[in-house]
């Protein structure tokens, strides 16, 4: 595939843009612990106070605060350094300037996630809800969000589309 | 929908020490419903993590979509404790519980 030059701007803007969300503001690294950070474990135990991080990042006992604060502090920087692993080698794909893309398997499950986490921060930052189609008919030519919106409709029509040709090998 | 019969443990004695042993009875992952997920996506990821055929992955993800929520699996506390990290680094929303 290759993309539009305003595609490819977009795309790489919002790849860079999440990637600095994941990591400006980490799970409390443990850096005085080379073996803590090796095998992933922060110090985080609380669900993230940006509301699009805590969705990434929920808690995963829905009744027990305190299993979800261990599972966080095993699980949420390891999680953020995958995605971000996956952040990167989608920006590397992309490249600097549009050119034809072809994707590895690895690449392309790494734009899928990619994709699906920064659909995730934006329909937070947009707060999209069940049906939010209608509400986007309804919003003036000159509304500022509409553009967002614009970048999120294309990133949910790429993540099908890769959805559906990594189906083809499972 | 219907999950796999989880089965009936009972506790052993353990011989030598005379003391019981209770195994770790079964939890269950819960994915939540969302509204930016895609439906084909969280078809894919239950299909791709959990060797679902593409049918049952279908009516799992149908239930989270009009019910809210759908138990996806069930195992020890380790066992759904990896499927909720999965679950997590996919972007789906998930949490486990105590299947009561």
């Amino acid at each position: 595939m290759t993309f539009r030059r305003a595609e490819h701007a977009v795309l790489r803007q919002v790849l860079r843009e999440m990637l600095d969300l994941l990591t400006a503001d980490d799970a409390g690294e443990v850096d005085d612990d080379p073996l803590a950070r090796a095998v992933g474990i922060g110090t985080a135990t609380e669900v993230p106070d940006d509301p699009a991080l805590a969705r990434l990042f929920p808690d995963a006992y829905a009744d027990d605060a305190e299993a979800s604060a261990d599972f966080r502090r095993y699980t949420e920087q390891g999680l953020r350094q995958r995605k971000s692993a996956g952040l990167q080698s989608a920006l590397d794909s992309l490249g600097e300037e549009p050119h034809e893309i072809v994707l590895t398997q690895d690449q392309a499950y790494a734009w899928l996630g990619a994709l699906n986490d920064i659909r995730l921060v934006l329909g937070e930052r947009l707060d999209v809800t069940e049906g939010f189609e209608e509400v986007l008919d309804s919003l003036a030519e000159d509304e500022p969000r509409l553009a967002l919106y614009g970048i999120y409709e294309f990133m949910g029509w790429l993540q099908d589309t890769m959805v559906e040709a990594l189906s083809q090998d499972l | 929908m219907s999950v796999a019969p989880l089965e009936t443990v009972r506790p052993e004695e353990d011989v030598e020490t005379g003391s019981v042993v209770v195994p770790d009875k079964p939890w269950v992952t819960i994915v939540w419903n969302d509204p930016v997920n895609l439906m084909s996506y969280v078809t894919f990821v239950l299909m791709k993590h959990f060797g679902y055929p593409k049918e049952k992955a279908a009516v799992l993800m149908m239930q989270v979509h009009e019910e809210g929520k759908s138990v996806v699996s069930n195992g020890t506390r380790e066992e759904m404790e990896r499927d909720v990290e999965a679950m997590h680094g996919y972007g789906l929303w998930a949490t486990m519980s105590h299947d009561q």
